[in-house]
């Protein structure tokens, strides 16, 4: 037998709608009115959809792309040579930053022999699209997949995080290099 | 009247006031956490354990708020609105019998402001007149939104107090009295008029919702078509007492809901315990029985509200005209062949 495209339902959840008259005690809506208590009350005792924020953290995805951080090497010395592609790449326009000629004796600070003195994100304009990252030709720039939210502050200044802010801990280069010759 | 009368109704009706006030407070708590709850939220969850702290907050931000006045001529009524309001809303607690009585001193209290013999009669006097706050309101205003919500809130109240005033009628000739200590009296154990009057208590109810203004008859207020209603143009604590008033109102019409139909103070076996226990303790059970049952009904409140959508404003009329009316009469008719035949 061939249904007709009216009645096929892929769904299963198609429903004829009807314009009759309604009887008397549908009219009185009381009993409607009961049924929808019910379902209130329902929802009055499930399970509640709230994360509690700044004590629980919603489930990231694997590829959540969170705050930057200006990577170090093995030694310690940060990656970044302050070539601008990064900022060149941003569609926001959020990232700046200012270069320097390395000295002689900062070569435990800075692998090449340009470095950035100023290195600035405006959080308030990143969309944390992740082409930074894909810019950086010195592997320098990346989105961490740290769960912390960039805080609630008062001033828009306090959103222009420095170097102070980006660059990775000493420590953690030191661990990772660690890490990476144990291996 | 000696001076220790005077003192005891004086401590008394400090209590009662105290008590109606805390109510009100934790109601917009409880409408909040009930609402978040109904949603699948937590709702205010920080100020203090579970938020119940969070009155005390809110009030000390209406009390930092600027107080903003409309440039109105009616600067005296736009004053005098939320003080009518408030002022009526804390009236009706007078008459209200919260328990039978208490022996403190060899003295026997009774558990009631005054006993008027015309309380029912009280009662429905104050609350007609609670429409004058918002009416003043909205008027001294002087903007077109808080008018259109104070002339609705008036049609309101007037369509829904007779079918209100009708459907006590026929409650009033079951009872045969207009006091509402007798009414408790009655009602002992779990002889609740709700049984006699199942029609008579849904009338009272919908016309109960009607008149404290709360969702789906909440068309004196409605966000989305007046902005705020009649309290548009309040801020700071005037907004406040307005608020504070719709839930003082909620509070005592729930009150009046439990006292009429649901025995008020009365719970099986009060006898036993006045017999048994002593009468102290069989009253402070009761004042706690009724002020369970007062928490029911504002519960209920609460509940219909995110349950219900707003009636639009003829189906409003109809629903008060051509339904409401018509069976409060026909439930006076039958309460009274009923009662040819059966006394």
């Amino acid at each position: 037998m061939s249904a007709s495209i009216q009645s096929i339902s892929l769904s299963g959840r198609k429903k004829q709608v009807s314009n009759k008259e309604m009887t008397f005690w549908e009219r009185l809506y009381l009993i409607a009115i009961i049924k929808g208590l019910a379902i209130t009350i329902k929802h009055f005792f499930r399970k509640k959809a709230t994360i509690h924020y700044p004590e629980q953290t919603r489930a990231f995805s694997p590829v959540w792309r969170g705050r930057h951080m200006l990577k170090r090497d093995e030694q310690g010395r940060e990656n970044c040579t302050a070539c601008g592609l990064c900022a060149l790449s941003c569609p926001a326009e959020a990232i700046t930053m200012k270069a320097e000629e390395r000295k002689p004796g900062e070569e435990h600070l800075y692998r090449e022999e340009k470095y950035a003195s100023i290195y600035e994100i405006n959080m308030l304009r990143c969309i944390f699209c992740g082409l930074c990252e894909e810019a950086c030709p010195k592997d320098a720039i990346y989105l961490t997949l740290s769960k912390e939210l960039v805080p609630s502050m008062y001033e828009r200044e306090d959103f222009i995080f420095g170097k102070d802010k980006l660059v990775m801990p000493l420590e953690m280069a030191m661990k990772n290099a660690q890490l990476k010759n144990a291996n | 009247m000696d001076s220790a009368f005077i003192i005891e109704k004086s401590v008394f009706i400090v209590i009662i006031f105290a008590i109606t006030m805390v109510m009100a407070m934790y109601s917009t708590w409880a409408e909040r956490k009930v609402a978040a709850f109904l949603q699948d939220r937590v709702g205010p969850n920080r100020a203090g354990w579970g938020g119940l702290l969070q009155p005390l907050a809110d009030g000390m931000k209406l009390f930092a708020k600027e107080e903003f006045e409309p440039d109105t001529k009616n600067k005296f009524l736009f004053f005098v609105g939320p003080a009518v309001a408030m002022s009526t809303a804390l009236m009706t607690s007078a008459v209200i019998p919260w328990g039978d009585r208490l022996e403190i001193f060899g003295r026997t209290v009774i558990l009631q402001a005054t006993d008027i013999d015309v309380s029912l009669l009280y009662i429905f006097g104050v609350v007609s007149v609670g429409v004058y706050g918002i009416m003043i309101g909205g008027w001294a205003s002087n903007n077109k939104f808080s008018l259109m919500g104070a002339v609705r809130a008036a049609s309101q109240m007037v369509s829904y107090e007779v079918a209100m005033g009708l459907s006590i009628i026929a409650l009033v000739m079951m009872t045969g009295t207009l006091s509402l200590k007798e009414v408790s009296l009655q009602q002992q154990g779990m002889n609740w008029n709700v049984f006699y009057q199942p029609v008579g208590f849904l009338i009272f109810l919908i016309c109960a919702f009607a008149e404290t203004n709360r969702t789906p008859f909440d068309l004196a207020e409605c966000e989305s078509e007046l902005i705020g209603g009649y309290h548009t143009e309040y801020s700071s604590m005037k907004m406040g007492f307005y608020l504070f008033a719709e839930y003082a109102n909620m509070f005592i019409s729930s009150t009046i809901l439990a006292v009429l139909y649901f025995g008020g103070y009365n719970y099986p076996g009060m006898h036993w315990m006045v017999e048994n226990v002593g009468v102290n303790a069989a009253n402070i059970i009761g004042i706690g029985v009724l002020f369970i049952k007062i928490c029911a009904f504002i519960f209920f409140y609460m509940w219909v509200r995110w349950t219900i959508p707003r009636f639009r404003y003829d189906q409003l009329m109809n629903l008060g005209w051509k339904i409401l009316i018509p069976l409060s009469i026909i439930n006076i008719i039958i309460t009274g062949i009923c009662i040819l035949a059966f006394k």
